[in-house]
């Protein structure tokens, strides 16, 4: 019996050590929830194991919590959408090498009734509007990117982000969580349109709220990929960082990214060449 | 409503199919929890049975502490190892962080305290005839001690299956230190969280009813292993 356990021991050491040797580099990411709930990574991964031979590992958080990770060296390579944030973050040396990727857009959500009468307005006077009308709006308060956007949105309005007012609710959870919120407050948020698509079809064709504002160029969102920056963080694999990130801007994965669908529709635009 | 339904037809579609990514959480999940729950238990009975069968002066303020570590919030243990365990942090250089074994080292500290406590209290509790009989017995104070231990052997057990319904059904610490990562660290209850987060309801009720049959074999076992060792 002690034998057997001797030998069972040693063969999966053995085993363990093989595969340890034998196993494929593996670089780690910090992403947005965006990239992950609709699906993207997974859909991308395979494509960019073949073509490196690297394993990409990712944890998905919102964008602040993926720029703190990034700063404790705790990965090599993010994926975000937060171009304030980010700028920021380079220019304080913790990332390095920042390229736009690709974007996809925000859309203004609320009851289809729209008691604020915001249906087509632009997104700053939208906003206005719904203050003017003390109607809830539901925040993600969470520093995701989607959260960040809004602010600067409120900015650009030419108003203090609300924050203690009665109408204002912030969350702090999730894009889905957020867009229930607004659905069983009859309120208005700000959401990412890859998420609001899913929302759409979980709710069969009869979501309690619906998109009011499209297409303002305000409601641009870009993500970037950025390298830690191997000058702070000594153990970052700083290589197979650039790799994904030559990767991500090529012409080949630039086209994959278009050609990702979510229930029929089109979700990421490739700009890498902007 | 008819996720609610969907979500139970679900759960045994993703058993029965062999789905790949729910065993992937399953394997994640019993393979942290295990190894969480044996380290527990090797450090946690001793402790415990010492705490519980010793007499030293401050006994009642330690067991105290260890009893309000019994509350002890899953997303604060996460927080502080997570800046153990950092690649910044004092222990950065293991590299732990987004491992299961980082996962473990967290559960380990949520889970102690339970194993401590309730072995010290089954000990302690335990009949004060039995010392008595052991004494007239001839006993000197080392068989004394494994006795008592011996006879606490169910106490344990139960301390265990509480550890382990701990363990298994947390969620604050897997996120922050396992980070979810697919084929990795993903457990079913970060799997659960993230479907929920996805608005995929019916998958997140099916994960958690799997967890339910998981914890439900474990507690088969358990009391199987105790009907057994009665006869």
């Amino acid at each position: 019996m002690k034998r057997t356990m001797r030998i069972l021991s040693l063969v999966t050491l053995v085993l363990m050590l093989a595969t340890a040797a034998f196993a494929a580099p593996v670089l780690r990411m910090a992403t947005t929830t965006s990239t992950e709930d609709t699906g993207l990574l997974d859909y991308m991964e395979p494509f960019f194991r073949q073509a490196t031979g690297i394993e990409l590992q990712w944890v998905a958080v919102g964008t602040g919590k993926a720029l703190e990770l990034g700063k404790n060296c705790d990965v090599d390579v993010l994926l975000v959408h937060a171009p304030s944030a980010e700028k920021i973050y380079v220019q304080e040396g913790h990332g390095v090498n920042r390229r736009q990727v690709m974007y996809n857009d925000f859309v203004l959500l609320g009851p289809a009734a729209d008691p604020a009468k915001v249906k087509g307005l632009a997104v700053g006077e939208a906003l206005k509007a719904i203050a003017a009308a003390k109607q809830p709006f539901v925040s993600r308060g969470d520093k995701s990117g989607t959260h960040v956007a809004e602010l600067v949105l409120w900015k650009g309005a030419g108003m203090e982000a609300p924050d203690k007012d009665a109408w204002y609710i912030s969350t702090g959870q999730g894009m889905i969580q957020t867009i229930n919120v607004a659905g069983e407050k009859n309120g208005y948020t700000l959401a990412d349109r890859g998420t609001f698509i899913k929302y759409e079809a979980n709710a069969k064709g009869n979501p309690p709220v619906v998109i009011l504002v499209e297409g303002d160029s305000a409601l641009r969102n870009q993500y970037s990929v950025i390298a830690v920056n191997p000058a702070k963080c000594a153990n970052v694999q700083y290589d197979l960082a650039l790799k994904y990130a030559d990767w991500m801007v090529s012409p080949e994965t630039q086209k994959l990214i278009a050609d990702f669908k979510l229930e029929g529709k089109q979700l990421f635009f490739p700009n890498a060449d902007e | 409503m008819d996720y609610i339904a969907q979500g139970v037809i679900q759960a045994f579609v993703l058993l029965w199919t062999g789905d790949e990514e729910t065993w992937s959480a399953i394997y994640t999940t019993v393979k942290m929890s295990s190894i969480s729950i044996a380290v527990c238990l090797a450090l946690g009975t001793p402790l415990g049975f010492i705490l519980g069968y010793a007499d030293f002066p401050g006994k009642k303020g330690v067991r105290t502490v260890v009893n309000t570590l019994l509350a002890l919030p899953t997303v604060a243990v996460g927080l502080v190892v997570y800046a153990f365990i950092s690649r910044r942090g004092p222990l950065g250089e293991l590299g732990l962080l987004f491992t299961v074994s980082g996962m473990a080292v967290g559960q380990i500290i949520l889970a102690l305290p339970v194993v401590v406590a309730l072995t010290a209290n089954a000990v302690e509790s335990m009949d004060e005839r039995l010392r008595l009989t052991l004494l007239t017995l001839g006993a000197d104070g080392k068989r004394l001690a494994l006795s008592t231990l011996y006879e606490a052997r169910y106490a344990v057990l139960l301390a265990a299956a509480n550890a382990y319904g701990r363990v298994i059904s947390e969620v604050g610490v897997s996120m922050m230190l396992g980070g979810n990562i697919k084929w990795h660290t993903r457990t079913i209850t970060t799997a659960i969280s993230l479907e929920t987060g996805k608005g995929e309801f019916a998958l997140g009720i099916a994960l958690g009813l799997v967890l339910l049959i998981l914890a439900f074999a474990v507690n088969s076992v358990l009391s199987l292993a105790r009907q057994r060792a009665t006869i």
